[in-house]
């Protein structure tokens, strides 16, 4: 049977050459400029030229005395904290990524808990865990004397704290890197005469020198952006760090010191991007250095030790996981702060105060629903924009708003919410309204910040895709939007999807970017759990932090299913 | 439907994949494109596919010029079918959808274009598989479900690159038959690229073997094997040893070449050849005499259905290959007559 003649459509190539991916560019490059380039451009201006700005703003910042105690804090603290995470992650990455340990999905699982738990709730279920009125302290008989200043309540209380935040991303770091790991190069230093702790010595750890690296450097500026920790635990005991003085000046003062803020802000970006850079160049090193495919990750026997060190694995995950939760949960089932938790004394008062009582705790989940899904839609949506761009003849636009949310990642919080006002407290041109005191501008920080915590997961769809599919769907006569729509959306639809709901949870917890950008009407479940535990209003706090802390295990579940048929490394804690 | 090249290139960096290349293959032929891994053979499949732009040069299908300097038709215009190494066969589409799709994009509503798509894929033996997912196919069964989107296309011009590499060898022989039949029932301008010299003398009408960018030879496959164009072609195609000698004697079509002391053959030639030439002799050249050269087996291996022997003439530095029904030892001592060969085309 003679195949119909098909005429081959030549229906005007030209007008299809501008109406497909350059449309999609410009939008593209319209939302970057909104989201990156006006707010950090914002910063700047004011910083090198608006009035209180320029070179003698640098100057006496730089010789002011409370900025450069908050400075020394915020570099020893994520210095510090980066170096213990180093090692304890470390630790665990190498005894769960190559021993044969069992249930390492749900270690993982436990480990990336103290990464989604968001740092100001860890902060209050710490203090909670080891305050005067600890369950777990007065069983020990360890309990520090009622009115004592509360351990945690000191430098190394929020080294402590900030460290155990960045456990996970030096164990995600970690474990990629194990997994890329030829598999034949351990094992020919074994055939060689080579045992566990040689082959670990002289084969592994040399190999992911970089990774150990990139790992502290991702820590470093992970702590070094961190606001729950250091504001919770550091005001109370004197120790404060940039972010949190940037708070400080401005809960104080208001917009009239924004220019102060700007120079503060880009000096503590400029810490984040030149971190980030070096640990670029790291990773670059570490991608070059291996040959040979990916393989099943090597496992060394651990014999009879193996159920010791599970049940040790087990023990101190929930020591610092789980034992924290519970002593917040007895907090919030307490009458009052200070009461022990007995039979008689158990009340669920305060859930019901939270959920019923207190219109802005109401006010504050929907807040926070509303913005966690509009910020994981949007950013699906630029994600998946950018990823259909980034294989086709305008790659490079692709390629440098990825860079743009990369360094919007990387530049502490409070430094992108400040831009934001910066930016949009005067009324937008044409409409005459400010964005400021508005959801908008909270929306426009979440997608700023977290956009490159969506793009990830596209990026790595798209590249192990064959590129052979989008190129049948060319020949096949599809143009960009057929191809876009048919098939690249649906075959990169689960890893976005993905990345949406690692966008909801990380909106859902936030705390720093909403705390100088809420306004009445507008508070975000973090700033009111804040505000509650700076307030002293421990039991409200509490219970409001377990609620958070059941809606995000609930994301975590919806993830872990979602990602069944996804390719690894996208859900962090499977594969 | 024929396609023209003209002084086609592709460079990256330093290096041209595809190197000023001229060539046209005409309306219904079955064209192959022979060679080495890296030669440049599916840069070259991309470039008329137009999955990869020209720096230079000029390509036309069906009189249409699609690139130049200046011009790059984008492939979804160009109407040519593509057949995948890999079958890129969507996912997330059944084999019925993946089969549609191309007559969507042509404009047919999509219920019209299922029930077009059934069609082809009843013309592939697939009737019974529309509503199954890629991934639940045999290797043998994707395959055909490309050709059968290739063919619901409706492109007059096929390119297939290596579409048979990825199956098991026994199922490679009978997808050589389909690719026959398919090439029949179309009757498209096909270009068929590969690096297995077997599948392009079973399928082409012409081969072409390409070497760093350009076409060595371009002829039909026993003109290819029997004719070759240099010593590169007589190596790549088929086996047999190269050996130099000096022309004795003259005639059209024909010349006696001294190899060695006392050692002549009466070779084919394409022009007339003087001098020092070099002599093509494949296995089907010698034959086991006692009447022959004294040689000695140097090695000896199995082939399936002959042996295949290394042979040390005397007096020859050359080993020659010949196929022999029976094993030999090597050392073992047997005697040779050289029957023909052909004198590769001097510069």
């Amino acid at each position: 049977m003679p195949a119909p003649l098909r005429e081959a459509p030549a229906r005007w190539p030209g007008l299809r050459r501008i109406t497909g991916e350059p449309v999609l560019l410009a939008l593209i490059v319209l939302a970057a400029f909104a989201l990156f380039v006006l707010p950090l451009g914002a910063i700047g201006r004011l910083a090198v030229s608006g009035t209180g700005g320029g070179p003698d703003a640098f100057v006496s910042a730089v010789n002011s005395r409370s900025v450069q105690r908050a400075f020394w804090h915020s570099l020893e603290s994520a210095a510090l904290s980066a170096v213990a995470a180093t090692l304890v992650g470390g630790a665990l990455a190498l005894l769960i990524g190559l021993t044969d340990v069992r249930g390492r999905t749900a270690l993982s699982f436990a480990i990336l808990m103290l990464m989604m738990i968001p740092p100001h709730v860890t902060a209050i279920a710490w203090i909670q865990m080891l305050g005067p009125s600890s369950v777990l302290l007065q069983a020990l008989n360890l309990a520090p004397a009622p009115g004592s200043t509360h351990p945690l309540y000191s430098r190394e209380g929020v080294i402590g704290l900030l460290a155990l935040q960045q456990v996970p991303l030096v164990y995600l770091t970690l474990r990629a890197a194990l997994r890329a790991l030829p598999r034949d190069l351990a094992e020919a230093a074994r055939v060689n005469g080579a045992g566990p702790w040689r082959v670990l010595t002289r084969v592994v750890l040399p190999l992911l020198r970089p990774a150990v690296l990139a790992g502290f450097a991702l820590a470093f500026v992970s702590a070094l952006g961190n606001f729950g920790v250091p504001a919770l635990l550091g005001i109370p005991g004197r120790y404060v760090t940039v972010p949190v003085l940037m708070w400080q000046r401005l809960a104080s003062s208001g917009p009239s010191v924004l220019a102060d803020m700007a120079v503060l802000a880009t000096l503590i970006g400029a810490v984040a991007v030149a971190a980030v850079w070096a640990q670029m160049r790291l990773m670059r090193h570490a991608s070059v250095a291996l040959i040979g495919p990916p393989q099943q990750p090597l496992r060394l026997t651990l014999g009879r030790w193996r159920s010791p060190v599970e049940l040790a694995l087990w023990a101190v995950l929930a020591f610092a996981v789980v034992a924290p939760l519970l002593a917040m949960l007895a907090t919030a089932l307490v009458p009052t702060y200070g009461v022990p938790l007995r039979a008689d004394t158990v009340t669920l008062r305060h859930f019901h105060e939270v959920i019923l009582n207190q219109t802005v705790t109401a006010r504050a989940f929907a807040n926070s629903a509303a913005l966690a899904v509009l910020a994981g839609l949007g950013v699906a949506a630029l994600a998946l924009a950018v990823g259909a761009l980034s294989r086709g003849r305008l790659r490079g636009g692709a390629r440098a708003v990825t860079t743009l949310a990369e360094v919007a990642y990387a530049v502490p919080g409070l430094v992108i919410s400040v831009g934001f006002i910066i930016a949009f407290l005067r009324p937008l041109p044409g409409l005459g309204i400010s964005l400021y005191g508005t959801h908008a501008i909270i929306l426009g920080a979440y997608l700023s910040a977290f956009l490159a915590v969506g793009l990830k997961p596209v990026g790595v769809a798209f590249a192990v895709l064959d590129p052979a599919l989008h190129e049948a769907a060319r020949v096949s006569g599809a143009g960009f939007w057929r191809r876009l729509w048919r098939i690249d959306l649906p075959l990169i639809a689960p890893a976005a999807a993905s990345g949406a709901v690692l966008v909801m949870l990380t909106a859902w917890n936030e705390v720093t970017l909403s705390s100088i950008l809420w306004t009445r009407g507008t508070e975000t479940l973090g700033t009111v759990i804040f505000n509650y535990e700076d307030g002293g209003y421990s039991t409200l706090s509490s219970a409001m932090s377990i609620l958070s802390v059941a809606a995000t295990l609930a994301l975590m579940g919806l993830l872990h299913r979602l990602g069944r048929n996804l390719p690894p490394g996208i859900i962090p804690w499977r594969g | 439907m024929s396609i023209t090249l003209d002084h086609l290139t592709r460079r990256y960096g330093a290096v041209a994949a595809v190197d000023d290349l001229s060539a046209t293959i005409p309306t219904g032929c079955f064209f192959t494109v022979l060679g080495p891994s890296g030669c440049g053979k599916s840069t070259l499949l991309r470039m008329i596919a137009g999955l990869e732009p020209v720096d230079k040069g000029r390509i036309v299908l069906a009189g249409r010029t699609v690139a130049e300097a200046g011009l790059h038709i984008p492939p979804e215009a160009r109407g040519v079918g593509v057949v995948f190494q890999s079958y890129a066969l969507w996912p997330h589409l059944d084999v019925l959808g993946n089969v549609a799709f191309p007559i969507e994009t042509a404009g047919v509503p999509r219920r019209k274009a299922r029930a077009e798509a059934a069609q082809h894929l009843e013309s592939v033996a697939l009737t019974g598989f529309a509503d199954r997912r890629p991934a639940d196919l045999s290797g043998g069964q994707r395959q055909r479900v490309a050709l059968a989107r290739c063919l619901a296309s409706g492109a007059r011009i096929v390119l297939m690159d290596e579409p048979l590499a990825n199956l098991d060898p026994h199922l490679r022989a009978a997808m050589e038959e389909e690719m026959t039949a398919f090439h029949d029932r179309a009757r498209a301008t096909t270009l068929f690229i590969t690096h297995d010299q077997r599948e392009a003398m079973a399928l082409s009408d012409l081969v072409a073997v390409m070497r760093a960018g350009r076409f060595e030879q371009v002829a039909a496959p026993q003109a290819l094997h029997d004719c070759p164009a240099n010593a590169f072609v007589a190596g790549f195609i088929g086996r047999g040893a190269i050996v130099p000698g000096e022309v004795t004697a003259n005639k059209p079509g024909q010349a006696k070449v001294r190899l060695a002391p006392g050692l002549t053959v009466v070779a084919r030639t394409g022009q007339h050849a003087t001098g020092a030439v070099q002599v093509l002799l494949r296995p089907g050249d010698l034959a086991i005499d006692p009447s022959g050269q004294a040689a000695r087996v140097a090695s000896c291996a199995y082939r399936g259905d002959h042996w295949e022997a290394r042979i040390a003439l005397d007096g020859l530095s050359q080993t020659l290959v010949a196929s022999l029904p029976h094993r030999a030892d090597p050392g073992e001592r047997l005697n040779v007559i050289l029957n023909g060969g052909w004198v590769l085309p001097q510069k």
